[in-house]
């Protein structure tokens, strides 16, 4: 059986393998995470909302997943 | 929302010849003129009833990463976010834990992509034993947060001209700190902060420091258009109850500034008549 081909990221800054060719919104659905209530950014830029589905993860990428929590 | 607390017997009316105008900060209206931060609370319950029994309409929160090492996450779960009435509460991001302005202007950004919200409350700090704000860098977020399009609400130390400058650049309010955040040494310089609300031509919310309610009156009486405050109420012994306080403390202030004090005399000024004692004579002199 053929395994998808694998690349290397880190995500909130512990490595991590994701499937080659896959999109910000993939991993927020694999992480199990709500994604009306998560921000993402990849390489200190912020991916919107609006562009997960189409923004694809490449090697090396650092992602950042964040949410809001209570502080003053 | 319901929640287990009966908050509503503090839901009063306010008489016509006591009413204020409403205080406007960006696109927002808002007829409290208290801020409450989010943080310390034992739990979410106790969070959403101290933010109602405050009367607040304006709650901060931030920005962290999401824990993804297993277990309950508030990202799986229930949200602060659901725990939130946004009917009742307009959501303020702030940027607290941020040491620089790129960093700052990140989380910003993130935070507008999970709230939609153009709000902003800008921190940046400069080391974090004195959390006290880091004026270059907080100017340089300043300004490219105005640029792309942020309503910010700029945290920043009393300096007066420092606010003048932050309010030049388009802060939609000016925050100084009455003294370092969480510390409860309420405010410190009041002659500071009254110069800077004589220059500074937005609306500036005293934020940070507040130990309990007479700070929160202070701030009001020395015209201030709000306060904000989160572990004054949250780490209080009862937090429920310095809600409570806090409220009325805004309120007494506030109404005390509208009424106007008496300058202050050295020598006393007697409240009742001076003629008509029954023992006319024997008064001594003044010294």
């Amino acid at each position: 059986m053929p395994t998808t081909p694998t690349i290397r990221i880190e995500l909130n800054g512990a490595p991590r393998a994701c499937p080659q060719g896959g999109t910000v919104a993939q991993l927020v659905q694999e992480l199990g995470l709500r994604p009306e209530v998560v921000a993402i950014e990849v390489n200190q830029a912020l991916v919107p909302r609006a562009e997960r589905e189409r923004r694809t993860l490449v090697e090396g990428d650092r992602i950042e997943v964040v949410t809001l929590v209570g502080g003053g | 929302m319901s929640h287990g607390i009966d908050t509503t017997p503090l839901a009063r009316a306010v008489p016509a010849w006591l009413a204020d105008e409403p205080l406007r900060i960006g696109e927002h209206v808002f007829t409290s003129r208290l801020f409450v931060g989010t943080g310390k609370y034992k739990d979410v319950e106790e969070t959403r009833a101290a933010l109602a029994i405050s009367g607040t309409q304006c709650v901060t929160v931030a920005v962290r990463r999401v824990n993804l090492g297993g277990g309950s996450d508030a990202a799986k779960g229930p949200s602060l976010l659901d725990a939130l009435d946004r009917t009742k509460h307009v959501i303020l991001p702030n940027t607290a834990g941020c040491y620089d302005a790129a960093s700052a202007i990140r989380t910003a950004q993130l935070a507008r992509d999970v709230l939609g919200t153009k709000l902003v409350k800008l921190e940046v700090l400069g080391d974090p034993k004195t959390l006290l704000p880091d004026p270059v860098g907080t100017l340089e977020a300043t300004r490219e947060l105005v640029q792309q399009g942020f309503d910010v609400l700029v945290y920043t130390s009393d300096d007066p001209r420092l606010g003048v400058r932050l309010a030049e650049l388009g802060a939609v309010a000016v925050m100084p700190a009455g003294s370092p955040i969480g510390s409860g040494q309420g405010i410190l310089n009041p002659h500071a902060i009254r110069i800077l609300l004589e220059l500074v031509q937005v609306p500036v919310i005293v934020d940070a420091g507040v130990g309990t309610a007479s700070d929160v009156a202070i701030a009001m009486e020395l015209g201030a258009a709000g306060v904000l405050l989160n572990t004054g109420i949250a780490s209080a012994r009862e937090p429920l109850r310095m809600a409570a306080a806090m409220r009325d403390a805004c309120t007494a202030g506030r109404q005390a500034f509208l009424a106007g004090r008496i300058p202050r005399k050295l020598y006393a000024n007697a409240s009742s008549p001076l003629e008509g004692l029954i023992h006319a004579a024997g008064r001594p002199d003044a010294p």
